[in-house]
């Protein structure tokens, strides 16, 4: 059976892949962003107990290997009597791994609003709330996006983790494909451009967003 | 006005002190700029502090503004002990309170309009129609009507200090605190924000604190000026005298270096 | 749960493990360290016939995730020894990441140091290694440090093609003894005591570098 046939016939289950593959970076993503500003607030906070805490938990999370942790959640922790779902292992994983290294790009993106913008707030007696939701973050957040870009395709990157713990991701797919046709080069070739494509649709989406933001920011082509 | 003002009711020094400053010290580390300062500002005065730049001049404005905390001694605003509060408490004290920057400091994220309606929506609990409506008064009151919906970094640094005066109005404080407002501006812009907060001077009864190297100006809208030095305040009177006749040798030292 | 008994049991041989990490960390790193120079290099070449090409392998390599870079040479290149695919293809991958580190470096460089060697008719050989890498090299050397940092922790994808590095060695202790709890906690401990240190190295080396 030629490649193309075989790539052809098996269309739908590389499809199936395909989405299992971005669910589990959408979804690992928005575990990261979330944590990403819990802890980035955090690491901000005027609590030395806070502020320790973070720290402690991003560095823990940065400093052993997303590889391991995966493996962690998915062998070590069933013996603790908590057996997730592959792909949540896999979620739970991305998420907190990437969230710890969003947090510092949260924390540098608040770090880098002029001080001066939070005196006029302090000037004007808006809440701490008020100062963070109307006036630090909207200035904050467009710078995010690129750090948060280059994370999120690190993430997808992640994503043949997968099928190491036996979820059925588009890497497994080709696999199957692979064996099936014994075309080693075609089927990697195709593996391969998918991802690329993969990350190029996420970028333009993020430098959609960052241009949005700076416009709003009065800082973007008028 | 005054009947809905609890700070007043309820305050034990004489009502006409709008702010004391009473033995206080701020210390950076080694370094003391202010050095047991005291002195008083009525309700209703145009006060000029004027001195040498590191006199500690803006560290004043900054204190009141709770931008920066007391070492030791006390502040009071309206009769009302206003140094060491938590954030709470500060922040019903700092309702009196206004402040125009020399760097502006608006908010890039938001159009002219909004800068001005965000804090009176936001603290002050107004309408979006009624801040509106107290926003375009005051554009035009500093002459940039036509400006409401433009980004603040479209505008040129006059243009903008305008529009921080009018954001610090809307607040409606008791108290305009003006610190150096128009350093930062190129020379032909500084007239236009003079004359603004001139014509502010002189249609309305606020407390005015400002920090300025115009002499040109203090002259014009200050019922008294303090001269610092050293963290102190080494002499002071109305802008008449205070100009023409120093009495202290660094007041003329001064004076004759900027005139 | 954790047994004591076995997790010193699994401790030489995951450390044995570890050995074979730094080794791949290091000759990995010496790859992206070298080869990211010469793309940025060539990437300020003046004809377009190279800076396109180049960019666009760039693009695609650190576009797509090592662990299939690394299945796809390992399969088509077989009687090659894992060890050195892996280094090859770890350091290829991290070299597109370093390029753009020295370029960033390098547009940093004034350009008044350029002019300078030009009105100097210093020939580009001195140009480049007596002027501008000098003082580019210097200020990105906290950023290529974090990235061979990044390689550390990523070098467990190479026991996807069987190379026994420090998670390849966890993976089978905890198979064979049913320990996974022991091997990988062990591993996690042993990359956080590794990887910590270093990284608030760099953090105080961008630091002193920033002035």
């Amino acid at each position: 059976m030629s490649f193309l046939t075989a790539f052809v016939r098996s269309l739908p289950s590389i499809w199936d892949g395909i989405q299992i593959t971005v669910l589990a970076t959408l979804l690992g993503a928005l575990l990261a962003l979330v944590l990403s500003f819990v802890l980035g607030l955090a690491a901000r906070s005027r609590h030395l107990l806070v502020r320790g805490l973070a720290r402690a938990v991003v560095e823990f999370f940065r400093g052993t290997s997303l590889y391991v942790q995966l493996f962690w959640l998915f062998f070590a922790l069933p013996i603790l009597g908590f057996k997730l779902v592959p792909l949540a292992c896999a979620v739970l994983a991305f998420g907190l791994n990437y969230g710890a290294y969003g947090s510092e790009v949260v924390r540098g993106a608040l770090a880098a609003v002029p001080r001066a913008q939070w005196e006029a707030t302090v000037a004007l007696n808006m809440t701490p709330w008020q100062r963070m939701r109307k006036v630090i973050l909207p200035q904050a957040w467009p710078q995010m996006i690129p750090p948060f870009n280059n994370l999120l395709i690190q993430l997808l990157k992640s994503t043949p983790l997968l099928s190491l713990i036996t979820v059925s991701d588009i890497t497994f797919q080709m696999d199957q494909l692979r064996s099936a046709t014994g075309d080693t080069k075609a089927a990697y070739l195709v593996l391969l451009v998918i991802y690329f494509v993969l990350a190029y649709a996420l970028t333009l989406c993020m430098n959609g967003l960052e241009a949005l933001g700076k416009a709003r920011l009065g800082q973007g082509r008028a | 006005m005054l009947t809905d003002n609890p700070a007043r009711k309820t305050s034990v020094s004489p009502v006409s002190t709008a702010v004391t400053f009473d033995q206080v010290v701020k210390r950076y580390g080694d370094h003391t700029v202010l050095d047991h300062l005291d002195f008083e500002v009525r309700q209703g005065e145009r006060v000029t502090l004027i001195g040498p730049s590191g006199s500690g001049k803006t560290t004043i404005l900054r204190l009141l503004m709770t931008l920066e905390r007391v070492t030791e001694g006390v502040i009071q605003v309206n009769g009302q002990p206003f140094s060491g509060l938590p954030e709470k408490q500060l922040r019903r004290a700092r309702r009196h309170i206004g402040m125009v920057f020399q760097q502006f400091n608006l908010f890039p994220n938001m159009k002219v309009l909004d800068n001005i309606t965000e804090a009176p929506v936001q603290v002050l609990g107004l309408s979006r129609d009624e801040a509106a409506e107290r926003a375009r008064d005051l554009l035009d009151l500093v002459g940039l009507a036509d400006k409401a919906d433009v980004h603040p970094t479209r505008l040129s640094g006059g243009q903008q200090q305008r529009v921080a005066i009018a954001r610090a109005l809307a607040m409606r404080p008791d108290i305009l605190l003006l610190d150096e407002v128009t350093s930062a501006l190129d020379p032909e812009l500084v007239q236009g924000v003079l004359d603004v907060l001139r014509d502010i001077a002189q249609a309305t009864d606020i407390t005015m604190l400002c920090v300025t190297h115009e002499m040109g100006f203090a002259r014009d809208i200050s019922d008294r000026v303090l001269m610092f030095d050293g963290g102190r305040v080494i002499e002071s009177g109305p802008p008449e005298r205070m100009f023409s006749e120093p009495e202290h040798e660094r007041t003329r030292d001064f004076l004759g270096a900027v005139l | 749960m954790w047994d004591w008994h076995t997790a010193r049991e699994g401790l030489p041989l995951i450390l044995h493990g570890f050995g074979i990490t730094l080794l791949a960390t290091a000759l990995g790193s010496l790859v992206a360290i070298v080869l990211g120079l010469v793309i940025a290099v060539l990437g300020r070449a003046p004809t377009r016939w190279v800076r396109l090409p180049l960019r666009a392998v760039v693009e695609f390599v650190r576009s797509t995730p090592v662990m299939i870079q690394l299945f796809a040479v390992w399969v088509l290149a077989p009687g090659l020894d894992p060890l050195t695919i892996g280094i090859v293809v770890l350091g290829l991958h991290y070299a597109m990441y370093t390029s753009e580190v020295y370029r960033a470096g390098i547009d940093a460089v004034p350009r008044g140091q350029w002019e300078a060697a030009v009105a100097l008719s210093l020939p580009p050989i001195r140009t480049w290694w007596g002027v501008v890498l000098p003082q580019a090299v210097r200020k990105v050397i906290p950023a290529l440090g974090n990235y061979v940092i990044s390689m550390f922790k990523e070098t467990p994808f190479l026991s996807v093609i069987t190379v026994n590095e420090m998670v390849h060695e966890a993976n089978q202790f905890g198979s064979d003894n049913f320990a996974y709890m022991e091997a990988f906690t062990i591993a996690a401990a042993i990359f956080l005591i590794a990887s910590y240190p270093t990284s608030m190295l760099m953090r105080k080396l961008e630091k002193r570098l920033a002035h």
